[in-house]
């Protein structure tokens, strides 16, 4: 059964479509890597999923129920959370009151402040740091870990790696592995292509808000990849 | 002595100042939105109470236990059927709609009460006093005012800093949007901060009602000395509110103590003075420091 199935979704940003009538499914303890040039519309897709940008059209079915109508903090509340670009935190609050106030809001489960601070441990040393006075690679781990603490079933991880130093960024794959493996559904937005195809289990690329390629990360090669992920092929599906 | 007994007094002034100014703070801390409406609303509670004293014979303390749960249902219907529509307008459409409500509620006050002016009576509290020496003594009614101000600003400042309530309404204040993605329902926060907003509002507007007379338009007035105070305390922190209620209370008591006619005009040139040098406020500058 599917954990997310999407049905003809669509994506506006005033008068700007950002994903056009887009069918994707996601099968329970998958790892889908979202592929796609700047514009191609995986962030909105990301935040529509999660509830942050409504969707103009279609249907988000979550665990079978129709949740294109939640609001964000519902969404949340069935088992979606997302790590926003950019990481998004609380500037003025702890990194220790970032995840409390997610862990208070989401589900209870085996994630809470103390596994976080394990599963990242150069947290523990900050957990009283305003948030917004960390390190880039600090605040993506914080974002992560507010995410986690919500006990979700889905996981939206939205270019997790982006201006963060090639250590920082080996450092949260490194910490991220661990939840992969636990059997989590896991979404990444991700521009690294290596990291994506070594991370996911199947990678889907987007093109103009369109989906133009799918398929498992063992059946496709770079090369059908990069074509794709550039509008260098026409639409194309490998085997899921 | 006498300036000694000035800088008192205006400490304790301070404290009412402080204590209408902390709502405003407070909305302003966690929604961005400066009510208008502010101290017309405290002085609605302030009519409220004294129709209780008039129909029922109340004590305005036993009356505040009706006005201010009424208050916070007035403000959290404030909040969604008018703050929370007109944010969709612009930033600036709550402003303009509180400053609506102000209107409405100034002439609906005038119509119902009539431009008379009236005051509360706070019974034995009125005549009682703390003498600390032959020339300074402190009025009971000014240091219970005091009093319940700081309490009312240390629980704010604890439930903000302490509580997960108080977590959900910072982080809400610090960014709505992904506020909705940790699970916090930011309309539902807003309604509670002007539900808390609006009830400081009413317990100013009654410890004001006691302390002085007040007719239908003596709202905006008091609108603008929390204003004053918010402003010279430093914007959106409530220990500054309390620090800048206080600066603006001693500022007018002193003044008064040189020439009566000055009291109103020395607190307004510390507030202007306050804007042309230390935009932040005290608190602010006292933060960089």
């Amino acid at each position: 059964m599917s954990v997310l199935s999407l049905e003809r979704v669509v994506v506006q940003h005033g008068l700007l479509r950002a994903v056009w009538q887009l069918d994707l499914e996601i099968g329970q303890g998958e790892t889908v890597a979202i592929v796609g040039a700047n514009g191609a519309g995986k962030t909105s897709l990301l935040r529509a999923v999660a509830g942050a940008l409504p969707a103009s059209a279609g249907i988000i079915r979550f665990q079978g129920q129709d949740v294109s109508r939640l609001p964000a903090h519902r969404r949340l509340r069935a088992g979606i959370a997302l790590v926003p670009e950019g990481r998004r935190l609380f500037g003025d609050l702890t990194v220790e009151e970032n995840i409390l106030v997610a862990q208070r809001h989401g589900r209870k489960g085996p994630w809470n402040l103390e596994a976080v601070l394990e599963a990242f441990p150069l947290l523990r040393d900050r957990r009283r740091q305003r948030a917004g006075n960390l390190s880039g690679g600090e605040q993506q781990a914080t974002a992560i870990g507010r995410a986690l603490v919500t006990n979700p079933d889905l996981l939206l991880l939205d270019e997790v790696s982006l201006g963060l130093a090639p250590v920082a960024v080996a450092d949260v794959y490194r910490s991220l592995e661990r939840v992969i493996g636990s059997g989590s559904t896991v979404v990444l937005v991700e521009q690294d292509l290596e990291r994506a195809m070594g991370t996911a289990d199947r990678i889907v690329c987007m093109l103009e808000g369109r989906l133009v390629l799918e398929g498992a990360c063992s059946e496709l090669t770079s090369e059908q990849i990069t074509s794709a992920y550039f509008g260098l092929a026409a639409s194309e599906r490998g085997g899921s | 002595m006498e300036w000694v007994n000035a800088v008192i007094q205006g400490i304790l002034l301070g404290g009412l100042y402080a204590l209408f100014a902390c709502g405003l703070s407070l909305m302003f801390g966690v929604m961005r939105i400066i009510n208008l409406a502010h101290g017309d609303l405290g002085l609605l509670a302030a009519f409220m109470l004294a129709s209780l004293s008039d129909a029922a014979g109340l004590s305005p303390f036993v009356g505040l236990l009706v006005v201010l749960p009424g208050a916070a249902a007035v403000g959290w219907a404030l909040q969604r059927g008018v703050l929370m529509p007109s944010l969709r307008a612009g930033e600036l459409a709550p402003l303009i709609a509180t400053f609506g409500l102000s209107i409405v509620i100034s002439n609906m006050l005038l119509e119902i009460y009539s431009s008379n002016s009236r005051s509360l009576d706070s019974g034995a509290l009125e005549t009682a006093t703390l003498k600390l020496n032959d020339q300074i003594s402190i009025g009971g009614l000014g240091l219970l005012i005091f009093g319940v101000a700081v309490a009312l600003l240390v629980g704010l400042q604890l439930m903000l800093s302490r509580t997960s309530f108080g977590r959900a309404m910072r982080a809400a204040a610090n960014d709505a949007d992904t506020a909705g993605l940790v699970g916090i329902n930011a309309n539902a926060v807003y309604a509670w901060a002007a539900a808390i907003a609006v009830s400081t509002a009413a317990l100013a507007g009654a410890f004001f009602a006691m302390r002085s007379s007040f007719d239908p338009s003596s709202g905006p007035v008091q609108l603008i000395f929390a204003f004053e105070a918010v402003i010279i305390g430093g914007l959106g922190s409530l220990w500054g509110t309390l620090v800048g209620g206080i600066v603006l209370g001693v500022a007018q008591t002193v003044g008064a103590q040189a020439d009566p006619a000055y009291s109103i005009l020395v607190g307004h040139v510390v507030f202007l003075v306050m804007l042309a040098f230390r935009q932040g406020g005290i608190f602010a500058v006292e933060a960089r420091a």
